[in-house]
């Protein structure tokens, strides 16, 4: 059982996939120090990467990782920072000198208060988890109007696409800006209509997330209720998102391709 | 447990009151992933018993003073619905229902890997909504498998099942007659790959003959329980990713 290398499959808790020295156990993984075995310590799909053995987990909360771009939501505010509720075991601070105002002492809640969505960098993780995030970045700021959803986030990279193709067949076809934290946190700003049908497709993309050839199902799925016809090669909406939606494009490409390492 | 009663627990060919061989498991059902608002859950029947089991979690524990700096404990809450016995039972906390909530909190963190997930906390919740005998057991098998589906991780999948005494026979998976009326119940949770233990306990009087065979038992009932667990997750996950291309983006390549 332990020699089908290649082949990816679904894996449980407490199940072999890997033994040797050679090898290493990566992400969702362990070594029993007992018998020196490598077994999955999650539900997921187990892979073999350069020496690693890892288990792409299919469920669980979100594991913020350093460099992530999500999107948070101001919970505390403090004299000299912000408590970040990032959808993960944590809330995360955001301290006043990393963010892209100078702010006085005390005066956070001119900037910041309670409910505010921010987009924002995961900067720092440690050992022990305690996570820090930065809005000092290129397209980084607070999010004013649109609309939050939230997806699991094991099916980010799905809802993202390979180098953002998904999330960018969505924007395509609905004229809205999109941007899609790593966290499950998923911002969408529109017209209404658009709104509704981005929300719509987001939503089945999620729910068939483990279907193949869902690319081709969408695209049908957005001609037949998309808001505007894509136009050829142009993005539709580059005039509409002159603050870059190349921009956001590209973080998405970045994003998934984190996530896909 | 040593009460008194003129039914036959087992016949003279060996069969039991509730028509099962001394070797014979309750029919066990299993059914993962059914509650939208917890992060896990399982609903379970083990013969009459019926349990839902929902895990929150890892997520940071209050108040601060329960967290622990170097790892993440497990809180579970075993609750037994009002409707779950005959004679109505008085709801909220009691001796009993505090008792096996810390044996399962204590066997289910035994095989988390709680060290990656300082100062947190995972939330079991067990509500016995139908108990026929052997709930911690049907309770603690549930809560594992939603802990799977939680996406918590874990060195195994912990299981649970009982034997004991009735009528003078050893029996693996006592029946509601034979828990009330028998000579003795041993529950016990095991690691399935390890074989480790993770609660035992018992009730009654067994010799050490005797329980050696009841251990050996309840020992394969939850390796057999195991099984069926992992059928379920099975079910749930394994059409998460198609045989040939899977999720395109979602998995490495």
């Amino acid at each position: 059982m332990n020699e089908e290398t290649s082949e990816r499959r679904i894996v449980l808790p407490g199940e072999l996939i890997g033994e040797g020295a050679s090898l290493r156990p990566g992400q969702g993984a362990y070594r029993d120090r007992a018998d020196g075995r490598i077994y999955a310590s999650r539900v997921g799909v187990m892979g073999k990467h350069s020496g690693y053995v890892n288990v792409v987990p299919l469920s669980g909360v979100y594991d913020p990782q350093k460099d992530d771009l999500v999107i948070g939501i101001i919970s505390e505010v403090g004299q000299s920072n912000w408590l970040v509720n990032i959808n993960g075991i944590y809330p995360a601070p955001l301290h006043v000198n990393e963010v892209p105002w100078r702010v006085e002492f005390g005066e956070t809640s001119k900037y910041l208060n309670h409910g505010d969505a921010v987009l924002v960098k995961v900067f720092s993780v440690d050992e022990t988890k305690n996570v820090q995030v930065s809005m000092k970045d290129r397209n980084l700021r607070k999010l004013s109007g649109g609309q939050i959803i939230t997806v699991d986030p094991t099916k980010v990279p799905r809802v993202i696409g390979k180098s953002g193709s998904m999330i960018n067949l969505v924007k395509s076809y609905t004229d809205v800006w999109i941007f899609v934290g790593q966290n499950g946190r998923i911002w969408i700003s529109g017209g209404d209509a658009s709104m509704q049908v981005a929300i719509a497709a987001i939503a089945k993309i999620e729910s068939e997330a483990h279907t193949t050839g869902l690319t081709d199902r969408m695209k049908q799925w957005l001609e037949e209720h998309g808001t505007v016809k894509p136009a050829g090669d142009a993005k539709p909406d580059e005039f509409a998102a002159p603050r870059g939606n190349s921009g956001n494009a590209e973080e998405n490409k970045d994003a998934s391709e984190e996530t896909s390492e | 447990m040593g009460g008194k009663c003129d039914i036959e627990l087992i016949d003279k060919k060996g069969k039991r009151v509730d028509g099962r061989t001394p070797e014979q498991l309750r029919d066990v059902k299993i059914e993962v992933g059914v509650l939208h608002g917890a992060d896990g859950s399982c609903y379970l029947e083990w013969g009459g018993n019926k349990v839902m089991a929902g895990v929150y979690g890892p997520r940071e524990a209050v108040p601060r003073r329960v967290q622990n700096a170097r790892r993440a404990i497990v809180q579970c809450k075993y609750n037994m619905a009002a409707f779950s016995v005959d004679e109505r039972k008085r709801p909220g906390p009691d001796r009993r229902s505090r008792e096996i909530s810390k044996v399962i909190s204590e066997a289910l963190e035994a095989v988390v890997l709680t060290e990656m997930f300082p100062r947190a906390s995972i939330d079991v919740n067990i509500e016995i909504l139908q108990a026929e005998a052997g709930t911690r057991c049907a309770g603690l098998t549930a809560a594992a498998v939603a802990m799977a589906d939680a996406g918590i991780p874990m060195r195994d999948i912990p299981v649970a099942c009982a034997a004991g005494k009735a009528g003078g026979h050893v029996v693996m998976d006592l029946g509601k007659l034979e828990d009330n009326f028998g000579e003795a119940d041993l529950p016990i949770a095991i690691a399935p790959r390890t074989g480790e233990i993770l609660l035992m306990q018992m009730d009654g009087h067994l010799t050490p003959e005797e329980f050696e065979r009841a251990f050996q038992l309840a020992f394969d009932g939850c390796i057999k329980v195991g099984e069926l667990q992992k059928k379920a997750l099975m079910e749930k996950y394994a059409k998460a990713v198609p045989e040939g291309n899977g999720n395109e983006a979602a998995k490495e390549e």
